[in-house]
């Protein structure tokens, strides 16, 4: 197990660098630069700012410089926002947003999970029928319609929760988020559960397990649900990944400072090393949570060796 | 010789299958109602989807005619007031309306055409003059507007631009998705059929494409390389042909096993009758059921740019755009949310019904 | 004696989009304690299903109705809980997939323990104590490490054994066993119906034993039903019903055991295919980051020689490496060795030089519902080969020549523009050696024909096939795991283990005095002896 979580260590590398290559060379062949948009900056000036931030050098020489602070684990300073680095505004913001993402995570899942097993186990009731409405609405009511209809409801209507902001970042400013964020997840992970939970149910071993007189608890819980969790945990590693580095959409809507605004906004503004930083940030969370869903493969399948 | 019965197809099964499915059937109407609707609305509704009636800013949907007869004196005041006459008097008789206005100068007679400017009044003549000239007395016809849908914050039409932006939309996903598909397919099947060496590169690209944030990939690609509808289609494209080509080569790999193959093989049928008679036939179930369910995703992409502000760009609409003009006016006017909303929700759920149909039309395990 | 189990006057129907299809038409047996029931009957006869309605094991959309009597309670009518205190315990059932059987995810010893606390209320310690007591008993080695492995670790005999040891853990006194050898290597087979024969013996319960075989019937069935189509058409003594039978489907099923013999070609015929020390390496795992890759020896060096209207035999397990050889021959698999087709050596023939050959090399497979493309007519299927190697016939011929094979397979010709799944199994048999026989080949490899097939279908494709051989002066390689079938067919045998030929001779000599015990067991998983 060592052995293979140190081989996965040695391709995460090449991955990363790929990317990190890709995203680098795409954003410098776009037109324009971090410090075009300010008008009014005299031509002198400008040069002076590129200067001190090496832009005046080629591209690959900044690649290169680039690669070794990364190394070094440096992301840089932002070019837009001043006087900070990278790595501040990522400690300030990612903080707010993995706490939003993990907890809507968590709420998808494991409402998800039930409703899936529930849905299974009454396949072709009206519980069935229930569930397949909410995971159908779920995925194809987006969390930018999503959202807006919460404000109006709980924020204009009943008053019951702040409209938006953050606040001292209570758990009232939180829910809505939280609720917005994981509602989507929560329908792609209830229809997964169920899909797989049926075919869990219909398993030879199944058969066994009822044959053997063996409690209905024993049955779904030890045997049908153990193995049908895999495939939402293959979709919940991503998509955790995704949900913890912060959503543009609803810290937009709800005007919550993580890092998921600075998607946008660092791309707009030719913020180089902003841009970069993000990409860094989501490839280093999706390489982790894969690497934990293969782990949490291993655990559960004993088949699924790693050696 | 013997006449040949007739053998029913899978293709025929499916659709009998599909026939069946109460609820795919109803999707497949309403999508087509919906296709109707996108190309016909725009066209009937007697507004240009850029027209703006700043008289009628987000008035609510109604099926009454505007003007309205409480708005019309305000709105004749208006015009003696652009007109810089004083208004004195209006009646309406037989259908027209008819505006008495006076001036301490004398009245020239084109000011009917302020009248005629109006969004409410067309078909302007003078009726009497005072023989000073001070007083005129006009007459007009009441120009009938229909809002059903209301108008939005600029005043435009609402019912015009739901399905200007419904034909957007359909078209981005329709076109996008057919793009990933058919990317995904030529990608996917060589790498299946092809094997070895060439496979193991090939899946390794899929694999580091995939490995990009997919979001902030096209995010780039649109922010860096221009608002451009033709690049919304690359951007989106490029994202979504990855699941389609994994599908594909799967599909051909296991196709490539089945004893049918086999038995080709050892008929000396070669890869180009391989493929044509025996892959890709047998390939086109999954294809079509990947299809439906990838143009939703698309048209879920589109408006999550466009609502961003990223995707398409004003005049013209999307989806998108009128949910995220909606989302801005709601306090005001909730039915700018809650319309296309409406129109964007039950045609991506009308789509996953179709696709679920197909699914389970084109590939039922209990056989 | 009294029944131990009684069921009577039992319905099993399934609610379908198409409405009520019933599968079991008011079935009666009974089982005495100790007694060895056999219900005989073909796929779809309703031989499994009347038990999984007993053991309430039936899908969602399944009703049973009728008594299932047991201890003095109708298990049709019992409450789950009420069902649960008896399966499990009292009667306990063994399925036919010893593959997907136990739970993957769980160690051999949970699985075996589980249902032993749950019924006889065993602390952790005492029960397992009594699962390594049952592993020995199913002749497991080294049970106490058998515990500790996963399903996945065990070959599928073993995990039959598991399942057997699981299901006779609590001492019931009735087992029920579905088909439970069908899945296994023929040599297994034998060993896990000796084993049953056996703990029956020895723990006196009484054991209903569903299978389609009649050989496993006889040798360890006390009584026997016969089903055919839901219904119970005949039963009692064993040897009584195989002695007498009652009912034309019992005498139609007794006669459909292969048989006839094949009477050798002369010395003189001509030899059209040879193998000359074909030797056939398939690489495993390896690639970028896996090391380097294992090679496993599918043939190892084997020889022979097809004559003109010569029937070969290859008899072997699966994993054996016969049906590889067969496809080294015809040049469907890279191999070393030499091949010669009517004395031209063929083996570094290219894709194009090989093509005009194929004609003459044609191949039947075993599944007769992978072997035809689902989207093509059966007249597109059986033509297909024409399209290659006749390219100037036109439709309208095609079409004639496709009449022409299927009254030669004995299809009836209107049926050409119907799809592969409209037909019965036995109807695709024909249709996939139709379209081999269509382009008038030379040597035709018949790779595990009718393994797929019921016993009569079996029957009917045999007499097909000899009577196409006497027709058109065919010389077959016959592949099957089945010794009754190759010697009602074949003229010589090869038996093969391990990618290696370990004996060969004509039927007679083979089946008179086997050289090896591996032979010998192929013999007694067909014949029983």
């Amino acid at each position: 197990m060592l052995r293979y979580t140190l081989r996965r260590l040695l391709t995460a590398v090449p991955t990363l660098f790929l990317i990190v290559t890709i995203s680098f060379f795409l954003m410098h062949v776009a037109p324009g630069g971090p410090f075009d948009m300010e008008k009014g900056i005299p031509p002198e000036i400008k040069k002076n700012i590129e200067h001190v931030f090496h832009l005046d050098e080629p591209v690959w020489r900044q690649y290169l410089d680039y690669l070794g602070n990364l190394a070094h684990g440096d992301l840089g300073p932002s070019y837009v926002i001043l006087n900070f680095s990278v790595a501040e505004l990522f400690s300030i913001g990612l903080k707010i947003s993995a706490w939003i993402g993990a907890w809507a995570m968590v709420f998808a899942l494991v409402v998800g999970v039930f409703l899936g097993v529930v849905a299974a186990l009454r396949q072709n009731r009206w519980m069935d029928y229930a569930v397949i409405a909410l995971a159908t609405a779920g995925s194809t009511l987006p969390t930018y319609v999503i959202a807006p209809i919460y404000q109006l409801v709980f924020g204009l209507l009943l008053r019951l929760t702040p409209v938006g902001g953050w606040g001292d970042g209570s758990f009232s400013h939180a829910i809505g988020p939280i609720i917005t964020l994981g509602l989507p997840q929560l329908a792609t992970v209830a229809r997964l559960m169920r899909g797989s939970m049926i075919e869990s149910l219909n398993a030879h071993h199944i058969r066994t397990a009822r044959a053997m007189g063996l409690s209905d608890y024993s049955v779904v819980v030890r045997h049908a649900m153990r193995g049908a969790v895999l495939p939402v945990i293959s979709y919940a590693g991503p998509a955790a990944a995704q949900l913890i580095t912060g959503s543009i959409i609803v810290e937009t809507i709800f005007q919550i400072p993580g890092v998921g605004r600075y998607f946008i906004d660092s791309a707009l503004n030719r913020d180089y090393t902003l841009v970069m930083g993000t990409v860094v940030m989501i490839a280093v969370f999706t390489i982790v949570f894969n690497f934990i869903v293969d782990l949490l493969y291993a655990v559960i399948d004993p088949r699924v060796r790693y050696e | 010789m013997s006449e040949a019965l007739k053998g029913r197809s899978l293709w025929q099964d499916a659709w009998a299958r599909l026939k069946q499915n109460r609820a795919a059937m109803f999707s497949l109407a309403y999508m087509a109602l919906i296709l109707l609707l996108c190309l016909a609305v725009p066209n009937i509704t007697g507004h240009d989807f850029t027209a703006q009636y700043p008289a009628y800013t987000r008035v609510g949907p109604s099926l009454e005619a505007y003007p309205k007869a409480e708005t019309l004196q305000g709105e004749l005041q208006d015009v003696a007031k652009r007109a810089r006459l004083e208004f004195k008097e209006w009646h309406q008789k037989d259908g027209r309306i008819f505006l008495t206005v006076a001036s301490d100068k004398p009245v020239d007679e084109r000011v009917t055409r302020y009248l005629d400017r109006s969004d409410s009044f067309k078909d302007a003549k003078v009726e009497e003059k005072s023989a000073d000239g001070l007083t005129l007395v006009m007459s007009a016809a009441a120009k009938q507007k229909y809002f059903y849908f209301g108008t939005d914050a600029l005043g435009r039409d609402l019912l015009t631009r739901v399905f200007m932006a419904g034909r957007v939309s359909l078209a981005v996903g329709l076109l996008a998705g057919f793009v990933a598909v058919v990317i995904g397919t030529i990608f996917g099947s060589v790498s299946g059929f092809l094997g070895g060496r060439t496979d193991e590169i090939m899946m390794r690209v899929v694999d580091i494409l995939y490995a990009l944030p997919f979001t902030l990939f096209v995010i780039m690609l649109v922010v860096f390389f221009g608002r451009n509808f033709m690049l919304m289609f690359i951007a989106i494209g490029a994202v979504l042909w990855l699941d389609m080509s994994r599908i594909v080569r799967g599909q051909t790999l296991s196709l490539k096993r089945q004893e049918y193959v086999q038995a080709a093989e050892a008929l000396g049928v070669g890869a180009v009758g391989i493929l044509r008679r025996h892959i890709i036939p047998n390939m086109l179930g999954p294809i079509v059921i990947y299809l439906t369910l990838l143009v939703p995703q698309v048209i879920i992409l589109e408006s999550f740019l466009s609502f961003l502000g990223l995707g398409v760009q004003e005049p013209m609409s999307s989806w998108g755009v009128e949910i995220a003009e909606g989302a801005a006016n709601m306090e005001v006017a909730p039915y700018l949310l809650f319309i296309p909303t409406f129109f964007l929700s039950t045609t991506l759920f009308a789509l996953n019904f179709i696709g679920d149909g197909l699914r389970d039309a084109l590939d039922p395990k209990d056989r | 004696m009294t029944a131990l189990l009684a069921i009577s006057n039992l319905h099993v129907a399934f609610k379908t989009a198409d409405g009520e299809v019933e599968a079991v038409k008011s079935a009666n047996f009974t089982v005495a304690a100790g007694e060895t029931v056999a219900i005989v009957g073909e796929s779809g006869s309703g031989k499994s299903q009347s038990m999984m309605a007993v053991m309430g094991l039936l899908p969602k959309n399944g009703i049973a109705q009728g008594t299932a009597s047991f201890g003095g309670q109708n298990l049709l009518a019992l409450s789950k809980p009420e069902l649960n205190a008896i399966r499990g315990r009292k009667i306990t059932m063994i399925f036919q997939e010893p593959m997907t059987s136990l739970d993957p995810l769980y160690r051999i010893g949970d699985q075996l323990m589980e249902p032993l606390r749950a019924h006889s209320g065993l602390s952790a310690a005492e029960a397992w104590q009594r699962a390594i007591e049952v592993l020995g008993l199913v002749k497991i080695p080294d049970p106490e490490r058998r515990m500790r492995s996963y399903p996945h670790e065990l070959s599928g005999g073993q995990r039959q054994r598991v399942m057997i040891a699981m299901a006779l853990a609590n001492n019931p006194s009735l087992l029920i066993a579905d088909e439970p050898t069908t899945a296994l290597d023929v040599t297994i087979q034998a060993e896990i119906l000796e084993l049953l024969a056996s703990l029956q013996k020895n723990l006196g319960m009484g054991l209903i034993f569903i299978t389609h075989d009649l050989g496993i019937v006889k040798r360890i069935a006390h009584r026997v039903y016969v089903m055919r189509k839901g219904e119970v058409v005949e039963g009692g003594e064993t040897a009584r019903v195989f002695a007498s039978p009652k009912h034309d489907y019992t005498k139609a099923l007794l006669a459909a055991e292969p048989a006839g013999r094949k009477s050798p070609v002369p010395d003189t015929a001509p030899i059209v295919l040879e193998g000359q020390d074909i030797e056939v390496t398939f690489k495993s795992g390896g690639g970028l980051l896996g090391g380097a890759p294992m090679a496993i020896t599918a043939v190892d060096h084997v020889s022979l020689a097809l004559k003109q209207g010569q029937t070969i035999g290859i008899v072997g397990e699966s994993g054996s490496g016969k049906s590889t050889l067969a496809r080294a021959l015809l040049r469907l698999a890279p191999a070393r060795g030499r091949v010669v087709f009517m004395g031209r050596s063929i083996e570094a023939l290219g894709k194009s030089a090989m093509r005009p050959l194929r004609k003459e090399l044609q191949v039947v497979f075993q599944d007769p519902f992978g072997s035809l493309s689902p989207r093509l007519t059966a007249g597109q299927i059986v033509t297909e080969g024409l399209l290659v190697h006749e390219p100037g016939i036109s439709a309208a011929g095609r079409d004639k020549r496709a009449i022409q094979a299927f009254e030669e397979v004995q299809i009836d010709p209107a049926l050409r523009n119907r799809y592969p799944h409209e037909f019965s199994g036995g109807q695709r048999q024909r249709l996939a050696i139709a379209r081999a026989i269509i382009l008038k080949p030379k040597v035709l490899v018949l790779d595990e024909p009718t393994s797929a097939l019921d016993r009569h279908v079996q029957k009917q494709i045999l007499e097909l096939l000899r009577s196409l051989q006497a027709a058109h002066g065919l010389s077959y390689l016959f592949i099957s795991h089945d010794l009754a079938v190759v010697r009602a067919i074949a003229d010589y045998i090869l038996v093969m283990k391990d990618g290696k030929l370990v004996e060969q001779g004509s039927p007679d000599e083979v089946m008179a005095s086997p050289k090896q015990a591996y032979t010998r067991r192929l013999m007694e998983a067909a014949f029983g002896h």
